[in-house]
């Protein structure tokens, strides 16, 4: 490796080592500081020791900077004038936000609904079966691979070759050719590219399903089960009557969660395509216009269109888990 | 309910019939052949990334089993060739790990520090301090970062009053440090006061007679009870902030000296000048440490989960 490199790393490694060792040496000071001091002074000293930093931190670092996205969402492109509801009106009629905007509902439909019902599949079929862990590990496992990994696994996947006469390396238009079809550059093709793009998340969001999913069926009585096959219930009507409304609630759980996270997707859009050729969400366009064209009062007002977005999900979820718990 | 049911419930023999409906080969089959669906791609990518490149580019990675070649040579030019101008993976493997480490502490001690009052402490506002907390959940990540980044590169001034001077930390891992602690904090915190909760009241009283106060209590009694709740959130928090790519794209300022390698390999795919035997390698180096944490420490990813699934 040339020693360049070392020249980079040498500096970032005693920064790291500094900062751990700053660090651990302040939280054991104040102990030691905190144990010693008189019990009346221990009364005070608690709030600020214990919570004072993540207080200050929350106050500063998220309170502070969503009021202050929210105002720069009614300012200028520069946040030096107000201009009331105009980027609003941007983002609600120009027809490329508009596209972005209606393929940020496509996604918020298909990956929770795809993902819960595919998830809840696995987890009925593995229910009872044995060895099913390794089953369950494999379809679990993409939970662990990041965004943009998963974009590069599936890029390949995806990937084309204009030359006929060359051999197809991407699986599927291997497989397409096979078929004897004629090649296609899937991520240029609107609509297909989005569908296309929505199988990754459904890939990675299908095993979080299917966990909580499992772990909520395992939490059904033997009793109610057995007691439905006794009766003589084929097995998809023991779904549909026992186990699906016994697990309804976490059901919403887990199709909220994910859809949460899919209205904030970005990172798959931006290294797959990079919101071209009409595959443009949300997040993507805030950070293009935020961080690209540097117009924060356009990027401000699609971070809280966001935000908008994500408040009725969270209020529903926790209504569920209310009701749920008033229930039992 | 065990007294009750007891009687009422099924044979052995009957109970063995009720498995046999149960483990339905069909079903079975299905499970498994989703579960092999859900690998290959993964594994066409581990496939590739051993292949020499001229096979890459030029055969199916599924062609490896009729004509195996196989060359550590993409891994060899990923992770060490390159210069300070054009780093090599290495660089940005060392990153990943000196943003991921502070970036889980800071926040864990701190959650743990404030969990313990919010459960322990009896004072005016607690329970609307635990809920505004537990809200802040909500804020997604976008947000907060035009804002915020402000903050870390001209500081804070109100009014003509600096509450916050420039600190000249842009471009450092510090930003990305500091901004991984805030955006963990409130799910982190709420995970912990869940569990600190259930602590047992005598045990706290019992440890306050005997005269310990707040500072000892903590570490004597509260820290090692939360050694589990530690642990679940240790690799929840590893996992999001190695695989995170906003806040070290947005956070580390376009600095490459301090970008993770999820914003290098992004990089690498968007510049179209890296062929598949560099991005399969590159890509297989980067999400290999989560892979190892996630099969070694499943069991307490999926309690960690399972206890809080809702992150803003």
């Amino acid at each position: 490796m040339n020693a360049s490199v070392w020249e980079v790393i040498g500096p970032n490694f005693l920064l790291l080592l500094v900062s751990l060792i700053a660090f651990a040496a302040v939280v054991y000071a104040v102990f030691l500081l905190g144990a010693r001091a008189s019990l009346k002074a221990q009364e005070w000293m608690r709030y600020l020791v214990f919570l004072g930093p993540a207080s200050l931190l929350l106050l500063i670092g998220l309170i502070y900077p969503a009021i202050r996205t929210i105002i720069l969402s009614f300012m200028d492109k520069k946040s030096e004038n107000f201009i009331g509801f105009d980027n609003y009106i941007w983002a609600f009629t120009l027809p490329e936000i508009q596209i972005v905007l209606r393929n940020t509902i496509v996604w918020v439909i298909l990956v929770p609904v795809v993902s819960t019902v595919i998830g809840l599949a696995i987890a009925y079929m593995t229910d009872r079966m044995k060895r099913a862990a390794w089953v369950k590990s494999l379809i679990f496992m993409p939970m662990a691979i990041s965004f943009v990994g998963a974009s590069v696994i599936w890029g390949f996947m995806y990937s084309f070759e204009p030359n006929p006469k060359k051999p197809e390396i991407g699986l599927l238009s291997a497989i397409w050719r096979g078929l004897g079809l004629e090649s296609r550059n899937w991520l240029l093709e609107p609509p297909l590219n989005t569908l296309l793009l929505i199988v990754v998340l459904v890939w990675i969001q299908t095993g979080f399903a299917m966990v909580i999913l499992s772990a909520a069926m395992k939490n059904i009585p033997d009793e109610v089960v057995e007691a439905a096959m006794l009766d003589g219930a084929s097995n998809w009507r023991r779904f549909l009557r026992v186990t699906l409304p016994m697990i309804r609630g976490t059901v919403v759980v887990v199709l909220t969660t994910i859809t949460i996270g899919t209205l904030k997707v970005f990172d798959i859009v931006r290294t797959m395509t990079g919101g071209n050729f009409q595959t443009n969400v949300i997040a993507n366009e805030m950070y293009s216009q935020s961080f690209r064209q540097l117009n924060y009062g356009q990027g401000s007002a699609l971070a809280v269109i966001l935000f908008v977005g994500v408040i009725p999900i969270i209020w529903y979820n926790l209504r569920q888990l209310r009701l749920e718990r008033t229930e039992r | 309910m065990t007294a009750l049911s007891a009687p009422r419930g099924l044979s052995g023999q009957q109970k063995k019939k009720a498995k046999d409906i149960f483990s339905s080969p069909v079903a079975s089959a299905i499970a498994i052949v989703i579960a092999v669906l859900w690998t290959i791609p993964t594994f066409g990518l581990l496939v590739s990334s051993i292949r020499p490149e001229q096979a890459i580019n030029n055969s199916g990675w599924w062609t490896f089993f009729t004509n195996p070649e196989i060359s550590f040579e993409n891994y060899q030019r990923v992770l060490l060739e390159g210069t300070a101008v054009q780093p090599p993976m290495f660089m940005f493997f060392f990153n990943s790990l000196a943003v991921t480490i502070p970036a889980v502490i800071f926040p864990i001690t701190l959650a743990v520090f404030a969990a313990y009052a919010l459960a322990w402490f009896e004072f005016k506002g607690r329970d609307f301090l635990f809920f505004t907390i537990f809200a802040l959940q909500v804020i997604p990540l976008q947000l907060t970062l035009v804002p915020l980044l402000q903050l870390f590169s001209r500081g804070l001034v109100i009014g003509g009053v600096t509450l916050i001077p420039d600190l000249g930390i842009t471009g450092t891992y510090i930003p990305i440090w500091i901004a991984h602690t805030i955006f963990g904090l409130p799910l982190a915190i709420f995970l912990l006061h869940n569990f600190l909760r259930q602590i047992p009241r005598e045990l706290i009283e019992a440890g306050r007679v005997d005269g310990a106060h707040w500072f000892t209590l903590f570490t004597k009694i509260v820290l090692p009870l939360s050694v589990p709740a530690i642990a679940s959130f240790l690799i929840f928090q590893f996992l999001w902030v190695w695989n995170d790519l906003l806040v070290g794209l947005t956070f580390g300022a376009g600095a490459k000296e301090v970008a993770p390698m999820t914003v290098r390999l992004a990089e690498m795919v968007g510049t179209r000048g890296s062929g598949w035997e560099v991005l399969t390698a590159g890509a297989f180096i980067s999400i290999i440490v989560p892979l190892i944490v996630f099969f070694a420490l499943q069991r307490y990813f999926v309690r960690g989960l399972l206890a809080g699934s809702v992150k803003g």
